[in-house]
C-alpha cells in the first residue's frame, strides 16, 4: 500500500504494509538512520522522533497513522557542517559516550524546548523519562539541553520553524 | 389570641430544635498541649505507627507530590467542591503540634478536630473510627516524630451551606456508625484481622464502594466499585469483572507486589496503595486478601469454567521472549479501523510472550476491557504507564500524541467486541476528548506511586 508522509519538510511516498513501524520506514525506505532501534517495545526511547511537535516512539507508530502529519527526525535538526543548536550543544558538552540513545534524547529535548525554551532540570528529566542511557552521561545530557536552550534564545530562532528549530 | 399561640408554639419549637441540634453538633475544644510535639516515644511504637500510616495511605492525601511528606495542602476533588488536606506534621501553628493524644484519638474516632469542629468525611473517619486506641497511639507516635513543617492548607472551595461545619453533625447522624467493628465469631482469625485492616485504616471501601448523593458510601453496594482521582476503582465484590476471579493467593500476591500475572499491574491511585502495603507483614497482606475474597464470594459456574480455560492458556512455564515490533503477529489487512490499529500498535506487546509486569497484559485477562466504564483503559491508552524511578517497573508508552479521539474509540470498540462479552461502551469519543483535555481530571503516577512524582504528568491542568 502506498503511503505519503512528510519528513523534515520533504514529502515522501512509500510502498509498505500499513502496519510497518515508522522507524523501519525511516531507516529502510528513507535512509534516515538517525533514529535507532533499541528495544522495539516503546520502552527505551532511542527511536524517538517528533510528530506534529510532540515526541513519539517511532517503533510503536504504525506508518498508517502518520499520513498527513509532520515528522522531524534528528537529521532535520541540522547537518554535520551546520549543526543545529541542540546538536551543537551536545557536541560542545560532549554529552554522548556510545551515542546510541542520543538521537532519541535530542528529539525528546527538541519537543520540550519548542514548548518551553527555558525548562527547569525537573522538566528536562520528566521530558526524558522515556529515554534510557546505559553509559551514564546523564548529567552532560542535562547540561547540553540547558545549553541548547541558551543557544536557541541567543540566536532568537523562531520557535515555529519546524524544519530547523532544533 | 390564636395567632399568638401559634407564634409561641413555633418559636418554642425552633428553640427546642436549635437546642437539640446544638447538643448534637457541639464538641468541646481539647486544650492545646504545648509539649505534645516534644514528647518522646518508644522506637517500637513509632515503627508500628509507620506501618499503620502506610496501611492507611495517609501520605497520599496529606502530601502534595514533591512537597514535604504529611504537610497537607493537596486538593481532593469531590462532587461538592475541593477539599484541601490538612498538615499532619507536628508543627504547632499549622499542623497537629499542639494536639494531645486524646485530640488525635477523637479525630480518628469521631471526625472532630482539636478545636471541636466537625471534619469533612473526605477524611475517612467512617473507616478510621474502627481503629483501636492502641493502633491510634502508635500512629500518633509516628506522626508526632515526623519533621515539623510550617504549611497552611488552602481554604476549602465549597459552596454554602456546606462551609457550615455543624451541618456535618446531621451527616454523621445519618451515615456514620461510630466505634469498633462488631465481632463475628463465626469467622476465622485471619478474616477478622483482614476485616479490621481493610475496613479500618485500609479504608478500601472509600474508593471501591459507590457513594450516594450525600457523599456517603452506599453500604447496599458494598465494594461495588467507585471512583478515585479520575480512575474507576473496580468492583471487588461478586460483580468483579476479572476474567480469572481473584482468590486469596492471587490477591495477596497483587497487594504485595503491585501486579499479578492473571490481572496485570496496579495503576492510578492504586499504585500508592500497593507501594505502601510493602511495609506490612505477609500475614497482614494475606488477612486482607482473605477478607476481600470472602466479600467477592465464589464465582458462578460459568465464570469458573471460563477461568479454567484461561488458566490453562496462561498458566505454567512458557518460553518467554521479548515480543517487539519486529514480531507483529499478523498483518493488518482488512477488518475495522480499530482492528488495524490494535494489530499494528497494541498486539506486539499485548499478545507477546513477555510476562507480567514487564509485558503487556493479554486482554483475555483484562478487567479493564470488561469494566462497565471504560475510563481506566482510556487513561492508560492516552497517558501510558510512566516508569518508576530507578527500578524495573511496568511501563507503557502514552498514545495521546499518536491517536485521535476517534482512533482511540475505534481501538477500544474493537477490543471490547473481541475480548469481552459485555455490551459495547457508549459515548467513547466524548469521554476520550474530556479525558485528553483535562475536563475529566486524571492523576497519572509512575508504578512506584509514592511521593516522587513532582506533579501530575497526565492530563493538562484543566
Amino acid at each position: 500500500m502506498s503511503i505519503s508522509l512528510t519528513v523534515n519538510g520533504s514529502p515522501h511516498q512509500v510502498d509498505v504494509d500499513p502496519a510497518t513501524p515508522l522507524l523501519y520506514v525511516l531507516r529502510d525506505d528513507l535512509a534516515l538512520n538517525g533514529a535507532k532501534y533499541g528495544c522495539g517495545l516503546g520502552q527505551c526511547g532511542s527511536c524517538t522522533v517528533v510528530m506534529d511537535g510532540e515526541a513519539v516512539l517511532s517503533c510503536m507508530v504504525p506508518v498508517m497513522l502518520v499520513e498527513g502529519r509532520e515528522i522531524t527526525t534528528i537529521e532535520g535538526l541540522g547537518t554535520i557542517d551546520e549543526p543545529g543548536p541542540l546538536q551543537q550543544a551536545f557536541i560542545e558538552l560532549q554529552a554522548a559516550q556510545c551515542g546510541y540513545c542520543i538521537p532519541g534524547m535530542m528529539m525528546s529535548a527538541h519537543a520540550l524546548l519548542r514548548r518551553k525554551p527555558r525548562p527547569s532540570d525537573a522538566e528536562i528529566r520528566e521530558a526524558l523519562t522515556t529515554n534510557l542511557c546505559r553509559c551514564g552521561t546523564h548529567m552532560r545530557i542535562l547540561a547540553a539541553i540547558r545549553r541548547a536552550g541558551e543557544l536557541m534564545q541567543a540566536a532568537s530562532l523562531p520557535e515555529a520553524d519546524e524544519g530547523r528549530a532544533g | 389570641m390564636w395567632a399568638l399561640r401559634v407564634v409561641i408554639v413555633c418559636v418554642a419549637a425552633i428553640i427546642v430544635a436549635a437546642g437539640a441540634f446544638f447538643f448534637l453538633a457541639w464538641r468541646s475544644e481539647i486544650p492545646e498541649d504545648a509539649s505534645a510535639a516534644e514528647a518522646t516515644f518508644a522506637p517500637e511504637l513509632v515503627g508500628k505507627g509507620a506501618q499503620l500510616a502506610a496501611l492507611g495511605n495517609c501520605i497520599a492525601c496529606h502530601t502534595v507530590p514533591g512537597k514535604p511528606a504529611f504537610s497537607g495542602g493537596l486538593g481532593v476533588p469531590t462532587p461538592f467542591g475541593t477539599i484541601y488536606s490538612t498538615n499532619i506534621t507536628p508543627d504547632r501553628e499549622t499542623g497537629i503540634g499542639g494536639w494531645s493524644e486524646e485530640a488525635f484519638q477523637r479525630a480518628m474516632n469521631e471526625g472532630v478536630d482539636r478545636r471541636g469542629s466537625h471534619l469533612y468525611p473526605a477524611f475517612p473517619y467512617d473507616h478510621f473510627t474502627h481503629v483501636s486506641a492502641e493502633d491510634n497511639r502508635a500512629l500518633y507516635a509516628f506522626l508526632m516524630t515526623r519533621p515539623a513543617v510550617k504549611a497552611e492548607a488552602p481554604q476549602n472551595d465549597l459552596q454554602f451551606p456546606l462551609t457550615y461545619r455543624p451541618l456535618l453533625a446531621a451527616w454523621k447522624l445519618a451515615f456514620f456508625d461510630r466505634g469498633e467493628l462488631e465481632p463475628d465469631t463465626s469467622q476465622s482469625e485471619a478474616w477478622t484481622r483482614g476485616r479490621y485492616l481493610a475496613e479500618g485504616l485500609g479504608h478500601c471501601g472509600a474508593c471501591h464502594t459507590p457513594r450516594n448523593a450525600f457523599g456517603a458510601e452506599d453500604r447496599d453496594q458494598y465494594f461495588g466499585g467507585g471512583e478515585a482521582e479520575g480512575w474507576q476503582a473496580y468492583a471487588i465484590n461478586k460483580d468483579s469483572k476479572a476474567p480469572i476471579p481473584w482468590d486469596e493467593q492471587s490477591l495477596a500476591f497483587y497487594l504485595r507486589n503491585g501486579w499479578h500475572e492473571f490481572h496485570g499491574v496496579s495503576r492510578g491511585p492504586m499504585t500508592e496503595v500497593t507501594g505502601n502495603l510493602s511495609g506490612l507483614p505477609d500475614s497482614d497482606i494475606m488477612a486482607i486478601a482473605t477478607y476481600v475474597t470472602s466479600i467477592m464470594g465464589d464465582p458462578t459456574p460459568e465464570r469458573g469454567q471460563r477461568a479454567a480455560q484461561l488458566r490453562e492458556q496462561f498458566e505454567g512455564d512458557y518460553f518467554e521472549q521479548a515480543a517487539d515490533s519486529q514480531s507483529s503477529p499478523v498483518s493488518a489487512s482488512g477488518g475495522s479501523p480499530g482492528e488495524a490499529i490494535y494489530v499494528a500498535a497494541c498486539a506486539s506487546c499485548h499478545e507477546g510472550q513477555r510476562r507480567q509486569p514487564f509485558g503487556g497484559l493479554n486482554f483475555d485477562l483484562s478487567t479493564a476491557v470488561n469494566a462497565p466504564n471504560p475510563q481506566n483503559i482510556v487513561n492508560v491508552v492516552l497517558f501510558g504507564l510512566p516508569p518508576a524511578d530507578g527500578e524495573a517497573s511496568a511501563v507503557m508508552p502514552a498514545f495521546r500524541h499518536l491517536l485521535s479521539d476517534q482512533q482511540v474509540a475505534d481501538v477500544l470498540t474493537y477490543m471490547r467486541e473481541r475480548f469481552s462479552e459485555e455490551q459495547p461502551w457508549a459515548g467513547l469519543v466524548e469521554l476520550i476528548a474530556n479525558t485528553r483535555s483535562g475536563a475529566h481530571k486524571v492523576t497519572i503516577r509512575p508504578s512506584d506511586g509514592i511521593e516522587r512524582a513532582p506533579h501530575n504528568v497526565g492530563a493538562e491542568e484543566g
